[in-house]
Protein backbone atom coordinates (compact mmCIF):
# COMPACT_ATOMS: atom_id res chain seq x y z
CA UNK A 1 0.00 0.00 0.00
CA UNK A 2 1.31 3.32 -0.50
CA UNK A 3 -0.09 6.52 0.13
CA UNK A 4 -0.08 9.75 -1.58
CA UNK A 5 -1.04 14.10 -0.71
CA UNK A 6 -2.74 15.54 -3.61
CA UNK A 7 -3.93 19.27 -4.48
CA UNK A 8 -6.86 18.80 -6.33
CA UNK A 9 -8.24 21.79 -8.16
CA UNK A 10 -12.22 21.32 -9.27
CA UNK A 11 -13.79 23.31 -12.47
CA UNK A 12 -16.64 24.72 -11.22
CA UNK A 13 -18.29 22.14 -13.79
CA UNK A 14 -17.19 19.22 -12.20
CA UNK A 15 -17.36 20.59 -8.30
CA UNK A 16 -20.81 19.15 -7.72
CA UNK A 17 -20.19 15.28 -8.84
CA UNK A 18 -19.43 12.88 -6.60
CA UNK A 19 -15.85 12.47 -7.53
CA UNK A 20 -14.31 11.51 -4.52
CA UNK A 21 -17.12 8.47 -3.99
CA UNK A 22 -16.30 7.50 -7.40
CA UNK A 23 -12.44 7.04 -6.12
CA UNK A 24 -13.22 4.47 -3.44
CA UNK A 25 -16.24 2.53 -5.64
CA UNK A 26 -14.65 2.46 -8.74
CA UNK A 27 -10.78 2.53 -7.96
CA UNK A 28 -10.75 0.80 -4.21
CA UNK A 29 -8.71 4.20 -3.29
CA UNK A 30 -9.08 4.53 0.60
CA UNK A 31 -9.65 8.71 -0.04
CA UNK A 32 -9.10 11.14 3.22
CA UNK A 33 -9.97 14.07 2.61
CA UNK A 34 -8.04 16.42 4.38
CA UNK A 35 -8.85 20.37 3.52
CA UNK A 36 -11.23 21.59 1.20
CA UNK A 37 -12.16 24.36 -0.04
CA UNK A 38 -15.40 23.73 -2.37
CA UNK A 39 -18.52 25.53 -3.08
CA UNK A 40 -20.90 25.19 -6.11
CA UNK A 41 -20.37 27.30 -8.86
CA UNK A 42 -16.76 28.32 -8.40
CA UNK A 43 -13.36 26.58 -8.55
CA UNK A 44 -12.93 24.52 -5.83
CA UNK A 45 -9.46 22.89 -4.07
CA UNK A 46 -8.94 20.16 -2.19
CA UNK A 47 -5.77 18.11 -0.01
CA UNK A 48 -6.20 14.87 0.05
CA UNK A 49 -4.67 11.74 1.44
CA UNK A 50 -4.93 8.92 -1.51
CA UNK A 51 -4.16 5.19 -0.19
CA UNK A 52 -4.21 2.17 -2.26
CA UNK A 53 -1.92 0.30 -4.59
CA UNK A 54 0.46 2.60 -6.74
CA UNK A 55 -1.02 1.34 -9.94
CA UNK A 56 -5.02 2.18 -8.08
CA UNK A 57 -3.57 5.66 -7.07
CA UNK A 58 -2.00 6.07 -10.80
CA UNK A 59 -5.22 4.98 -12.01
CA UNK A 60 -7.27 7.67 -10.13
CA UNK A 61 -5.21 10.45 -11.13
CA UNK A 62 -5.83 9.85 -14.79
CA UNK A 63 -9.12 9.84 -14.07
CA UNK A 64 -9.15 12.85 -12.30
CA UNK A 65 -7.84 14.14 -15.04
CA UNK A 66 -9.33 13.17 -17.82
CA UNK A 67 -12.55 14.86 -15.48
CA UNK A 68 -10.66 18.28 -16.01
CA UNK A 69 -9.71 18.46 -12.44
CA UNK A 70 -5.72 19.33 -11.68
CA UNK A 71 -3.76 16.84 -10.19
CA UNK A 72 -0.72 18.59 -8.17
CA UNK A 73 1.67 16.73 -5.25
CA UNK A 74 1.54 18.56 -2.06
CA UNK A 75 4.10 20.35 -0.59
CA UNK A 76 5.12 19.62 3.63
CA UNK A 77 4.59 23.73 4.93
CA UNK A 78 5.17 26.93 3.37
CA UNK A 79 7.57 29.53 4.98
CA UNK A 80 6.65 33.42 5.31
CA UNK A 81 9.47 35.88 5.95
CA UNK A 82 7.14 38.58 7.70
CA UNK A 83 9.76 40.61 8.22
CA UNK A 84 10.44 41.76 4.53
CA UNK A 85 6.07 41.45 3.87
CA UNK A 86 4.95 44.82 2.76
CA UNK A 87 1.11 43.92 2.90
CA UNK A 88 0.49 43.81 -0.67
CA UNK A 89 -2.16 41.29 -0.91
CA UNK A 90 -1.21 39.62 -3.70
CA UNK A 91 -0.80 36.43 -2.41
CA UNK A 92 -4.33 35.88 -1.12
CA UNK A 93 -5.53 36.49 -4.58
CA UNK A 94 -4.88 32.64 -5.51
CA UNK A 95 -5.20 31.28 -2.02
CA UNK A 96 -9.00 29.95 -2.48
CA UNK A 97 -9.44 28.15 1.17
CA UNK A 98 -8.74 32.08 2.68
CA UNK A 99 -5.70 30.35 4.76
CA UNK A 100 -4.19 34.10 3.42
CA UNK A 101 -6.13 37.20 4.44
CA UNK A 102 -6.01 40.84 3.86
CA UNK A 103 -8.71 42.85 5.75
CA UNK A 104 -9.73 46.38 6.96
CA UNK A 105 -9.06 47.98 9.07
CA UNK A 106 -5.91 46.66 9.51
CA UNK A 107 -4.49 45.58 5.92
CA UNK A 108 -2.26 43.00 7.21
CA UNK A 109 -1.67 40.21 5.79
CA UNK A 110 -2.63 36.63 8.26
CA UNK A 111 -1.78 33.37 7.79
CA UNK A 112 -4.27 30.48 8.84
CA UNK A 113 -2.27 27.25 8.91
CA UNK A 114 -5.14 25.27 9.92
CA UNK A 115 -6.89 26.45 6.65
CA UNK A 116 -3.69 25.78 4.52
CA UNK A 117 -4.07 22.99 1.66
CA UNK A 118 -0.86 23.64 0.75
CA UNK A 119 -1.01 23.57 -2.67
CA UNK A 120 2.01 26.42 -2.92
CA UNK A 121 0.15 28.41 -5.55
CA UNK A 122 1.18 31.92 -2.87
CA UNK A 123 4.42 31.07 -3.70
CA UNK A 124 4.53 32.18 -7.35
CA UNK A 125 1.97 34.92 -6.90
CA UNK A 126 4.10 37.19 -3.98
CA UNK A 127 5.94 39.92 -6.05
CA UNK A 128 8.74 39.84 -3.28
CA UNK A 129 9.52 36.36 -3.41
CA UNK A 130 9.55 35.75 0.34
CA UNK A 131 7.09 32.82 0.81
CA UNK A 132 9.06 29.35 0.44
CA UNK A 133 8.17 25.93 0.34
CA UNK A 134 9.15 22.78 2.00
CA UNK A 135 8.99 19.31 0.39
CA UNK B 1 -13.73 81.10 3.92
CA UNK B 2 -11.34 80.42 1.41
CA UNK B 3 -7.53 80.00 2.28
CA UNK B 4 -3.91 80.15 0.84
CA UNK B 5 -1.39 78.11 0.36
CA UNK B 6 0.65 80.95 2.61
CA UNK B 7 -1.60 81.60 5.01
CA UNK B 8 -1.44 77.11 5.24
CA UNK B 9 2.11 77.66 5.13
CA UNK B 10 2.32 79.97 8.23
CA UNK B 11 0.37 77.97 10.48
CA UNK B 12 2.49 74.65 9.76
CA UNK B 13 5.65 76.95 11.01
CA UNK B 14 3.89 78.01 14.19
CA UNK B 15 2.93 74.27 14.49
CA UNK B 16 -0.77 75.03 14.48
CA UNK B 17 -1.87 73.30 11.34
CA UNK B 18 -4.81 70.51 11.31
CA UNK B 19 -3.57 68.02 9.95
CA UNK B 20 -5.39 64.47 8.84
CA UNK B 21 -4.53 61.92 6.66
CA UNK B 22 -7.14 61.02 3.98
CA UNK B 23 -9.12 58.44 5.66
CA UNK B 24 -9.61 60.08 8.61
CA UNK B 25 -10.55 63.59 6.80
CA UNK B 26 -12.85 60.89 5.17
CA UNK B 27 -14.89 60.15 8.61
CA UNK B 28 -14.28 64.09 9.65
CA UNK B 29 -16.44 65.35 6.46
CA UNK B 30 -18.98 62.61 6.73
CA UNK B 31 -19.37 63.74 10.55
CA UNK B 32 -19.04 66.75 10.48
CA UNK B 33 -19.73 68.19 6.86
CA UNK B 34 -17.49 69.64 4.22
CA UNK B 35 -18.29 73.47 5.38
CA UNK B 36 -17.14 73.05 8.81
CA UNK B 37 -13.74 70.48 7.57
CA UNK B 38 -12.71 73.33 5.64
CA UNK B 39 -12.66 75.54 8.39
CA UNK B 40 -10.72 73.52 10.67
CA UNK B 41 -8.30 71.24 8.54
CA UNK B 42 -5.68 72.68 6.52
CA UNK B 43 -3.58 69.63 5.11
CA UNK B 44 -4.80 66.14 4.33
CA UNK B 45 -1.90 64.22 3.34
CA UNK B 46 -2.57 61.07 1.06
CA UNK B 47 -0.22 57.91 0.33
CA UNK B 48 0.00 55.18 -2.32
CA UNK B 49 2.28 52.16 -2.49
CA UNK B 50 2.16 50.15 -5.24
CA UNK B 51 3.84 48.41 -8.17
CA UNK B 52 4.60 51.34 -10.14
CA UNK B 53 6.50 50.02 -13.86
CA UNK B 54 7.32 53.64 -15.37
CA UNK B 55 9.91 54.64 -12.64
CA UNK B 56 13.62 54.67 -13.05
CA UNK B 57 16.85 56.31 -11.94
CA UNK B 58 19.26 58.62 -13.17
CA UNK B 59 22.49 58.59 -12.24
CA UNK B 60 25.93 60.51 -12.98
CA UNK B 61 28.63 57.35 -12.25
CA UNK B 62 31.45 59.94 -12.35
CA UNK B 63 34.38 60.06 -14.56
CA UNK B 64 37.34 57.33 -14.57
CA UNK B 65 41.26 58.01 -15.23
CA UNK B 66 41.58 58.15 -18.91
CA UNK B 67 37.83 59.24 -19.06
CA UNK B 68 35.81 57.30 -21.38
CA UNK B 69 31.87 58.08 -23.31
CA UNK B 70 30.09 54.91 -22.14
CA UNK B 71 28.29 53.29 -24.82
CA UNK B 72 26.53 50.07 -23.22
CA UNK B 73 26.51 49.85 -19.74
CA UNK B 74 26.04 47.04 -17.56
CA UNK B 75 24.89 47.01 -13.55
CA UNK B 76 25.16 43.49 -12.29
CA UNK B 77 24.24 42.36 -15.53
CA UNK B 78 21.28 44.24 -16.17
CA UNK B 79 21.77 46.52 -18.75
CA UNK B 80 21.05 50.30 -18.74
CA UNK B 81 20.18 53.12 -21.26
CA UNK B 82 24.03 54.98 -21.45
CA UNK B 83 23.15 56.95 -24.86
CA UNK B 84 23.30 60.30 -22.43
CA UNK B 85 26.60 61.76 -22.72
CA UNK B 86 29.53 60.02 -21.39
CA UNK B 87 28.66 58.84 -17.79
CA UNK B 88 25.10 59.45 -17.06
CA UNK B 89 23.14 56.88 -17.07
CA UNK B 90 19.01 55.72 -16.72
CA UNK B 91 18.20 52.78 -14.52
CA UNK B 92 14.94 51.78 -15.60
CA UNK B 93 12.88 49.90 -13.15
CA UNK B 94 11.81 46.91 -15.86
CA UNK B 95 14.79 45.97 -17.34
CA UNK B 96 15.90 42.34 -17.11
CA UNK B 97 19.32 41.04 -16.16
CA UNK B 98 21.36 39.06 -19.07
CA UNK B 99 21.90 36.23 -16.86
CA UNK B 100 19.34 35.76 -14.47
CA UNK B 101 16.49 36.86 -16.85
CA UNK B 102 13.28 37.60 -14.93
CA UNK B 103 14.81 37.05 -11.11
CA UNK B 104 16.89 40.22 -11.24
CA UNK B 105 16.40 43.60 -13.19
CA UNK B 106 16.08 47.29 -12.77
CA UNK B 107 13.66 47.19 -9.84
CA UNK B 108 16.77 45.29 -7.99
CA UNK B 109 19.26 47.37 -8.58
CA UNK B 110 17.23 50.89 -7.45
CA UNK B 111 16.51 48.58 -4.15
CA UNK B 112 20.01 47.49 -3.95
CA UNK B 113 21.82 51.30 -4.31
CA UNK B 114 19.31 52.36 -1.65
CA UNK B 115 20.74 49.34 0.75
CA UNK B 116 23.61 50.56 0.58
CA UNK B 117 25.00 47.40 -1.55
CA UNK B 118 28.18 47.77 -4.34
CA UNK B 119 26.66 47.27 -7.98
CA UNK B 120 29.47 45.64 -10.69
CA UNK B 121 29.47 48.36 -13.29
CA UNK B 122 30.92 47.17 -16.54
CA UNK B 123 31.02 49.22 -19.73
CA UNK B 124 32.13 49.62 -23.24
CA UNK B 125 32.66 52.26 -25.45
CA UNK B 126 33.97 53.40 -29.02
CA UNK B 127 37.14 55.34 -28.17
CA UNK B 128 37.51 58.72 -28.78
CA UNK B 129 40.08 61.62 -29.10
CA UNK B 130 38.86 63.11 -25.81
CA UNK B 131 37.38 59.65 -24.18
CA UNK B 132 40.07 57.23 -24.81
CA UNK B 133 38.94 54.48 -22.65
CA UNK B 134 37.17 51.62 -24.52
CA UNK B 135 36.13 49.40 -21.57
CA UNK B 136 35.43 49.55 -17.62
CA UNK B 137 34.54 47.03 -14.98
CA UNK B 138 34.85 47.69 -11.64
CA UNK B 139 31.53 48.85 -8.22
CA UNK B 140 29.84 51.53 -7.55
CA UNK B 141 26.90 52.34 -5.03
CA UNK B 142 24.90 55.50 -4.04
CA UNK B 143 27.84 56.97 -2.08
CA UNK B 144 30.55 56.77 -4.74
CA UNK B 145 28.28 57.95 -7.59
CA UNK B 146 27.51 61.80 -8.59
CA UNK B 147 24.04 62.41 -8.60
CA UNK B 148 21.21 59.94 -8.46
CA UNK B 149 17.38 60.56 -8.49
CA UNK B 150 14.70 59.10 -9.32
CA UNK B 151 13.14 60.28 -12.16
CA UNK B 152 9.34 58.67 -12.81
CA UNK B 153 7.92 58.79 -15.99
CA UNK B 154 4.23 57.34 -14.75
CA UNK B 155 3.21 57.52 -10.77
CA UNK B 156 0.03 57.94 -8.95
CA UNK B 157 -2.57 56.50 -11.31
CA UNK B 158 -5.55 58.11 -10.36
CA UNK B 159 -7.64 54.95 -10.28
CA UNK B 160 -6.72 51.78 -12.21
CA UNK B 161 -8.68 48.64 -13.52
CA UNK B 162 -9.25 45.35 -11.91
CA UNK B 163 -7.96 42.31 -13.55
CA UNK B 164 -10.49 38.72 -14.18
CA UNK B 165 -9.85 35.08 -16.19
CA UNK B 166 -12.52 34.21 -18.33
CA UNK B 167 -10.18 31.84 -19.88
CA UNK B 168 -9.45 28.04 -18.48
CA UNK B 169 -5.73 28.96 -18.18
CA UNK B 170 -4.04 30.45 -15.10
CA UNK B 171 -2.55 33.71 -16.60
CA UNK B 172 0.51 35.68 -14.68
CA UNK B 173 0.51 39.07 -14.97
CA UNK B 174 1.48 42.31 -13.97
CA UNK B 175 -2.05 42.33 -12.35
CA UNK B 176 -0.57 39.26 -10.06
CA UNK B 177 -2.10 35.48 -10.75
CA UNK B 178 -4.96 35.43 -12.26
CA UNK B 179 -7.23 32.08 -11.25
CA UNK B 180 -8.86 30.84 -14.49
CA UNK B 181 -12.79 30.83 -14.81
CA UNK B 182 -13.25 33.95 -13.12
CA UNK B 183 -11.80 32.67 -10.38
CA UNK B 184 -10.44 36.01 -8.53
CA UNK B 185 -10.62 39.91 -9.13
CA UNK B 186 -7.27 41.89 -8.71
CA UNK B 187 -7.16 45.49 -8.41
CA UNK B 188 -4.54 48.24 -7.73
CA UNK B 189 -5.28 51.45 -6.14
CA UNK B 190 -5.19 53.02 -2.68
CA UNK B 191 -8.78 54.00 -3.29
CA UNK B 192 -10.00 56.93 -0.93
CA UNK B 193 -6.01 57.41 0.32
CA UNK B 194 -4.62 57.65 -3.21
CA UNK B 195 -3.70 61.08 -4.45
CA UNK B 196 -5.28 61.88 -7.40
CA UNK B 197 -8.48 60.34 -6.21
CA UNK B 198 -8.52 63.50 -3.27
CA UNK B 199 -8.02 65.90 -5.89
CA UNK B 200 -9.90 64.72 -9.00
CA UNK B 201 -9.58 67.78 -11.44
CA UNK B 202 -6.37 68.92 -10.02
CA UNK B 203 -6.92 72.35 -8.17
CA UNK B 204 -4.27 72.03 -6.07
CA UNK B 205 -1.83 69.36 -7.57
CA UNK B 206 0.36 70.10 -10.30
CA UNK B 207 3.87 70.90 -11.74
CA UNK B 208 6.52 71.61 -8.74
CA UNK B 209 3.79 70.54 -5.59
CA UNK B 210 6.07 69.00 -3.05
CA UNK B 211 5.91 65.44 -2.15
CA UNK B 212 7.01 62.51 -0.69
CA UNK B 213 8.58 60.03 -2.95
CA UNK B 214 10.20 57.20 -1.65
CA UNK B 215 10.87 58.23 2.37
CA UNK B 216 12.31 61.95 0.40
CA UNK B 217 10.97 65.07 -0.01
CA UNK B 218 10.62 65.03 -4.17
CA UNK B 219 8.51 67.08 -6.65
CA UNK B 220 5.91 66.83 -9.22
CA UNK B 221 8.28 67.42 -12.38
CA UNK B 222 5.72 67.17 -15.15
CA UNK B 223 1.91 65.27 -15.58
CA UNK B 224 2.82 61.87 -15.64
CA UNK B 225 3.05 59.83 -19.49
CA UNK B 226 -0.92 58.86 -20.33
CA UNK B 227 -2.22 61.71 -18.12
CA UNK B 228 -5.73 60.90 -19.31
CA UNK B 229 -8.40 63.44 -17.92
CA UNK B 230 -11.07 63.23 -20.24
CA UNK B 231 -12.73 60.23 -19.16
CA UNK B 232 -16.04 58.84 -17.40
CA UNK B 233 -16.30 60.31 -14.06
CA UNK B 234 -18.72 60.32 -10.97
CA UNK B 235 -20.48 63.12 -10.21
CA UNK B 236 -18.44 64.37 -7.50
CA UNK B 237 -15.49 64.32 -10.41
CA UNK B 238 -13.50 60.95 -9.16
CA UNK B 239 -12.38 59.13 -12.82
CA UNK B 240 -14.25 55.63 -13.12
CA UNK B 241 -10.84 53.85 -14.56
CA UNK B 242 -7.43 55.40 -14.93
CA UNK B 243 -7.36 59.12 -15.03
CA UNK B 244 -4.75 61.38 -14.48
CA UNK B 245 -0.94 60.53 -13.68
CA UNK B 246 2.02 62.34 -12.55
CA UNK B 247 5.80 62.31 -13.15
CA UNK B 248 7.38 62.86 -10.20
CA UNK B 249 11.31 63.19 -9.04
CA UNK B 250 13.46 62.98 -5.69
CA UNK B 251 16.94 62.36 -4.57
CA UNK B 252 17.87 58.79 -3.97
CA UNK B 253 20.41 60.00 -1.36
CA UNK B 254 17.61 60.82 0.77
CA UNK B 255 15.57 57.99 0.39
CA UNK B 256 14.43 54.96 2.28
CA UNK B 257 14.39 51.24 0.83
CA UNK B 258 11.34 50.96 3.38
CA UNK B 259 9.41 52.75 0.61
CA UNK B 260 11.16 51.60 -2.36
CA UNK B 261 11.13 48.02 -2.68
CA UNK B 262 11.61 45.79 -6.16
CA UNK B 263 9.09 43.34 -7.56
CA UNK B 264 9.19 40.22 -9.27
CA UNK B 265 5.80 39.36 -11.08
CA UNK B 266 5.98 35.86 -11.77
CA UNK B 267 6.21 35.23 -15.47
CA UNK B 268 5.91 38.90 -16.29
CA UNK B 269 9.07 40.51 -14.89
CA UNK B 270 10.57 43.24 -12.82
CA UNK B 271 8.68 46.29 -11.17
CA UNK B 272 9.34 48.54 -8.66
CA UNK B 273 7.02 49.37 -5.62
CA UNK B 274 7.06 52.79 -5.21
CA UNK B 275 6.56 54.80 -1.99
CA UNK B 276 4.28 58.26 -2.79
CA UNK B 277 2.66 60.61 -0.39
CA UNK B 278 0.87 63.75 -1.05
CA UNK B 279 -0.14 66.49 0.84
CA UNK B 280 -3.68 68.31 -0.32
CA UNK B 281 -4.19 72.12 1.39
CA UNK B 282 -8.08 72.61 2.14
CA UNK B 283 -8.74 76.12 0.27
CA UNK B 284 -12.22 75.87 0.78
CA UNK B 285 -15.22 73.52 0.75
CA UNK B 286 -14.96 72.53 -2.03
CA UNK B 287 -11.71 70.53 -1.21
CA UNK B 288 -12.89 69.31 2.11
CA UNK B 289 -15.91 67.93 -0.07
CA UNK B 290 -13.27 66.06 -2.59
CA UNK B 291 -10.84 64.79 -0.32
CA UNK B 292 -13.76 63.49 1.74
CA UNK B 293 -14.29 60.60 -0.72
CA UNK B 294 -14.54 57.38 0.04
CA UNK B 295 -14.43 53.57 -0.93
CA UNK B 296 -17.84 53.58 -1.54
CA UNK B 297 -17.89 56.84 -3.42
CA UNK B 298 -14.95 55.33 -6.01
CA UNK B 299 -15.93 52.71 -9.01
CA UNK B 300 -14.16 51.00 -11.49
CA UNK B 301 -13.86 48.51 -14.66
CA UNK B 302 -13.42 44.48 -14.21
CA UNK B 303 -11.66 43.36 -17.47
CA UNK B 304 -10.89 39.81 -18.62
CA UNK B 305 -6.97 39.86 -18.94
CA UNK B 306 -7.18 36.84 -20.97
CA UNK B 307 -8.62 39.02 -24.21
CA UNK B 308 -5.02 40.50 -24.69
CA UNK B 309 -6.37 43.60 -27.13
CA UNK B 310 -6.66 47.36 -26.44
CA UNK B 311 -10.55 46.90 -27.57
CA UNK B 312 -11.64 44.25 -24.84
CA UNK B 313 -14.84 45.58 -23.39
CA UNK B 314 -15.14 45.74 -19.37
CA UNK B 315 -17.21 42.86 -17.68
CA UNK B 316 -18.68 45.35 -14.49
CA UNK B 317 -18.42 48.12 -12.67
CA UNK B 318 -17.67 47.80 -9.18
CA UNK B 319 -16.83 50.08 -6.05
CA UNK B 320 -14.16 50.20 -3.65
CA UNK B 321 -15.75 49.51 -0.86
CA UNK B 322 -17.02 46.15 -2.99
CA UNK B 323 -13.33 45.04 -3.67
CA UNK B 324 -12.38 45.39 -0.03
CA UNK B 325 -15.55 43.44 1.34
CA UNK B 326 -13.34 40.19 0.06
CA UNK B 327 -15.71 38.94 -2.86
CA UNK B 328 -17.36 39.65 -6.02
CA UNK B 329 -20.11 38.19 -7.97
CA UNK B 330 -18.81 38.09 -11.64
CA UNK B 331 -20.43 36.08 -14.47
CA UNK B 332 -22.62 34.52 -11.84
CA UNK B 333 -20.41 33.44 -9.44
CA UNK B 334 -18.30 34.71 -6.41
CA UNK B 335 -15.06 35.77 -7.25
CA UNK B 336 -12.44 36.69 -4.78
CA UNK B 337 -11.23 40.15 -4.44
CA UNK B 338 -7.37 40.43 -3.93
CA UNK B 339 -5.22 43.93 -3.78
CA UNK B 340 -1.91 44.27 -5.16
CA UNK B 341 -1.16 47.53 -3.90
CA UNK B 342 -0.62 47.54 0.29
CA UNK B 343 -3.07 49.79 1.65
CA UNK B 344 -1.18 49.49 4.52
CA UNK B 345 1.87 50.88 3.18
CA UNK B 346 -0.49 53.62 1.83
CA UNK B 347 -1.80 54.52 5.23
CA UNK B 348 1.87 54.57 6.88
CA UNK B 349 3.07 57.13 4.32
CA UNK B 350 0.39 59.10 4.76
CA UNK B 351 0.82 59.59 8.45
CA UNK B 352 4.35 60.21 7.75
CA UNK B 353 3.85 62.47 5.61
CA UNK B 354 1.18 64.31 8.46
CA UNK B 355 3.97 64.66 11.03
CA UNK B 356 6.72 65.42 8.63
CA UNK B 357 3.99 68.51 8.05
CA UNK B 358 2.87 68.37 12.18
CA UNK B 359 6.65 69.07 12.88
CA UNK B 360 6.84 72.01 10.45
CA UNK B 361 9.77 70.10 8.44
CA UNK B 362 7.61 70.04 5.05
CA UNK B 363 5.72 73.56 3.77
CA UNK B 364 3.74 73.06 0.94
CA UNK B 365 4.81 74.37 -2.91
CA UNK B 366 2.33 76.55 -4.82
CA UNK B 367 2.14 74.59 -8.11
CA UNK B 368 3.95 76.64 -10.76
CA UNK B 369 1.37 74.89 -13.85
CA UNK B 370 -1.62 73.54 -13.57
CA UNK B 371 -1.77 69.85 -14.79
CA UNK B 372 -3.87 69.30 -18.01
CA UNK B 373 -7.36 69.29 -17.10
CA UNK B 374 -8.70 67.66 -20.94
CA UNK B 375 -7.14 65.01 -23.08
CA UNK B 376 -7.43 61.59 -24.24
CA UNK B 377 -4.68 59.27 -25.18
CA UNK B 378 -3.18 58.38 -29.07
CA UNK B 379 -2.60 54.87 -29.78
CA UNK B 380 0.21 53.38 -32.04
CA UNK B 381 -1.05 52.13 -35.40
CA UNK B 382 0.76 49.84 -37.62
CA UNK B 383 1.77 51.90 -41.24
CA UNK B 384 3.17 50.90 -44.33
CA UNK B 385 5.01 54.50 -44.53
CA UNK B 386 5.35 57.22 -42.49
CA UNK B 387 2.22 59.53 -43.62
CA UNK B 388 -0.93 59.96 -43.26
S1 LIG C 1 -0.15 27.01 0.11
FE1 LIG C 1 -0.50 29.22 0.07
S2 LIG C 1 -2.13 29.52 -1.46
FE2 LIG C 1 -2.13 27.34 -0.95
S3 LIG C 1 -3.65 27.20 0.70
FE3 LIG C 1 -1.67 27.44 1.70
S4 LIG C 1 -1.49 29.64 2.05
FE4 LIG C 1 -3.14 29.35 0.54
S1 LIG D 1 2.28 38.79 -1.57
FE1 LIG D 1 4.17 38.61 -0.35
S2 LIG D 1 4.64 40.71 0.30
FE2 LIG D 1 2.52 40.72 -0.45
S3 LIG D 1 1.28 40.38 1.40
FE3 LIG D 1 1.63 38.35 0.51
S4 LIG D 1 3.49 37.62 1.54
FE4 LIG D 1 3.39 39.82 1.93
Amino acid sequence: MAKRRLVLTFPPEVVERPVVATLVKEFDVLTNILRAQVQEGEVGRMLVELEAEPSAIRAAMRYLEELGVIVEDAIKDIDMNDELCIDCGACTAVCLPRALKIEPPEWKIELDKERCILCGFCVDACPLKIISVRF
Amino acid sequence: MAKTIEEINERIKKGEAVVLTADEMTRFVREEGAAQASKKVDVVTTGTFGPMCSSGAFINLGHSDPPMKMHRVWLNDVPVCADLAAVDIYIGATALSDTEGMNYGGGHLIEDLLKGKWLRLKASAIPTDCYPRREIQTYINLESVNEAFLFNPRNAYQNYVCATNGSDRTLYTYMGVLIPGYGNVTYSSAGALSPLLNDPYYRTIGVGTRVFLGGAPGYVAWHGTQHRPSVERTPRGVPVGPGGTLSLIADMKKMSHEFIRAARFHRYGVSLYVGIGVPIPILDEEMASFTGVGDDEIYTYIYDYSEPTRSRKPLKKVSYAELHSGNVEIMGKKAITAPISSIRMAKRIAQVLRDWIKSGEFLLTEPVQKLPTEGTLNTLEIRDRGEG
